[in-house]
């Protein structure tokens, strides 16, 4: 196996894309990264896509395929596929791209994450979102997603007694780092008292707890490391792509306060790149539901199971902490295109580790992680990323 | 969606039918296959056995959902629960017959027979488990007596069932 660089980054921008088709966000976003990546197309080996429900979303399933004919590309025959788990849809498909570079069947592989919401009322894409639970033992039952996540919340509550306010916290920290940036879905800043008081979903869980529906596409570019620097003055190594499962109901888990997929992806992630939590500097994490957020802190390692709440209350994840979470401003307000987020993520922490990060630059970020979940956790992906030069 | 994907799970949805490893005691809702539990899940295919369960539990977690499931929305708000039962598995079902408030994790509720959803007017009418508090030791019914006969064949399908 060989090491694997990030030469290039892409994405459009996250909202109600009213007057963009799918394939135009797609292809915007993929030719980006090629350019970004000083990539002519002829070098391309393939195209992995990850997406969750286009087949329900936008009655297109095959997708993969149709993207790189509108990218030019039918006539050179590219293999191109789509990869499929739900809201973490995009971090496995660099997970598929970064494995076929790494063996050497590829050389250059574009990984692009895209997802049109927006083109069904939003009741149908709630009904779409939550068959990424168990439709079976838990949505034929009045479950929802964010139901789901709010029984491990009243549970982490009676626990550790984490509080309403702390959760809100995640809210606000997301919509003030989204405020700085022009892609993302909302840009307008929160106040406690707003997500506290906002409209109830699933109690404990409000509206503003609620990371919302978007449409956008994320793309970055794949090489191999030692030939990186042909394309780019900062190549960002890939040290560790790591994937993990559990049980697809939360029902089924011996305890529901932490996810048992992000513990074991983390801990495989830390242990192939021979590093710990406490190096990262810079983080995009899980943040569909403010309380994701806070198990993300806990299961990556960042703080104990447990003090989720009070750490982050501290205010040590903001932009001069040791660790910044969410720069881009999150799922919660950077936007939730489902299939696009993990590559988003990505692109994130690959322009703050170039220093390219503008207003919300993270101050000397050398070494970065990115988490994503799908479902209620049945799913988690950890990639852990670091400039080279 | 076909009637006969709801009308396969009868068995479990309207009483609670799950399974056992006969190697480790371990009991399962929904039924499985293979144990999940034994170190060797390849020698359990065999060992696994129809298992009821009582429909006695605890309330391990719970929310009142405001922005409903589909199929849900006249509901609302209602209480979902995680529901700990008496023979180890947990299920995700709603708490009915109790004010919301009343709600509190540790509540003793009961499986109840009850209609879930409608697929709009013309379409599949869902029925299945959901929970009632359980109030003191021996009163009420006996739990199975609350839960509908077992539906052994096509002709006891859901649209026939007890509402």
């Amino acid at each position: 196996m060989r090491e694997v660089a990030i030469l290039g980054v892409g994405q459009t921008k996250f909202g109600e894309l009213w007057d963009r088709s799918f394939r135009e966000i797609g292809i915007e976003a993929g030719l980006q990264a090629l350019v970004d990546a000083k990539l002519s197309s002829a070098d391309l080996g393939g195209l992995y896509l990850g997406n969750m429900a286009s087949g329900t979303l936008l009655e297109q399933e095959h997708i993969a395929p149709l993207i790189l004919d509108y990218a030019g590309l039918a006539g050179r025959h590219l293999p191109a596929m789509r990869v499929e788990g739900g809201g973490a849809s995009g971090s496995l498909a660099l997970h598929q791209g970064y494995l076929a570079v790494a063996s050497g069947q590829y050389d250059f592989v574009v990984v692009g994450g895209a997802e049109k919401m927006t083109d069904v009322a939003e009741t149908t894409a709630n009904q779409i979102t939550s068959s990424t639970a168990d439709h079976e033992w838990e949505v034929v039952f009045g479950a929802t997603l964010p139901a789901l996540w709010a029984l491990i919340a009243r549970r982490h509550m009676h626990e550790f007694g984490t509080t309403r306010e702390q959760l809100a916290r995640f809210a606000v920290h997301d919509h003030e780092m989204a405020s700085k940036n022009p892609l993302a879905h909302y840009r307008n800043k929160l106040t406690l008292e707003q997500v506290v008081g906002a409209g109830e979903v699933a109690e404990p869980l409000g509206v503003l707890d609620c990371a919302p529906l978007s449409d956008g596409a994320a793309a970055v570019v794949l090489g191999p490391l030692e030939t990186a620097k042909q394309h780019t003055d900062t190549p960002i190594r890939i040290a560790a792509s790591e994937v993990a499962c559990d049980t697809m109901a939360v029902q089924h888990r011996e305890k529901i306060t932490s996810l048992q997929s992000t513990v074991v992806a983390a801990e495989r992630a830390f242990r192939r790149a021979r590093r710990a939590p406490v190096d990262v500097r810079v983080a995009e994490v899980h943040d569909a539901y403010t309380i994701s957020a806070l198990l993300a802190l806990e299961d990556l390692g960042f703080v104990e199971k447990g003090r989720g709440g009070p750490e982050f209350a501290s205010g040590r994840f903001g932009m001069d902490g040791a660790l910044t979470i969410n720069p881009s401003g999150g799922l919660k307000a950077q936007g939730r295109p489902f299939g696009a987020v993990g590559v988003a993520q990505v692109a994130e922490v690959v322009r703050q580790l170039r220093g390219e990060a503008k207003d919300r630059q993270v101050a000397g970020a050398t070494f970065g992680l990115t988490h994503d979940v799908a479902g209620t956790g049945a799913t988690s992906v950890v990639h852990l990323l670091e400039r080279t030069n | 969606m076909s009637v006969a994907r709801f009308w396969r799970e009868t068995p479990r949805r309207y009483n609670l039918g799950g399974s056992k490893c006969t190697n480790c005691n371990t009991v399962y809702f929904p039924p499985r296959s293979v144990c999940p539990t034994c170190p060797s899940h390849r020698k359990t295919l065999e060992k696994m056995v129809p298992f009821q369960l009582s429909g006695e539990g605890t309330v391990y977690s719970f929310t009142v959902v405001h922005d409903a499931a589909e199929g849900f929305e006249m509901q609302v708000p209602y209480v979902l629960a995680l529901v700990k039962t008496v023979e180890g598995p947990m299920l995700t079902g709603q708490v009915v017959d109790v004010n919301p408030p009343e709600v509190k994790i540790g509540l003793r509720v009961r499986a109840t027979f009850r209609k879930l959803r409608e697929e709009g007017a013309a379409g599949v009418i869902h029925y299945g488990y959901k929970f009632a508090p359980a109030g003191e030791a021996g009163a009420g019914p006996e739990p199975r007596a609350r839960l509908a006969p077992v539906a052994s064949s096509p002709a006891g399908s859901s649209d026939r069932a007890p509402a």
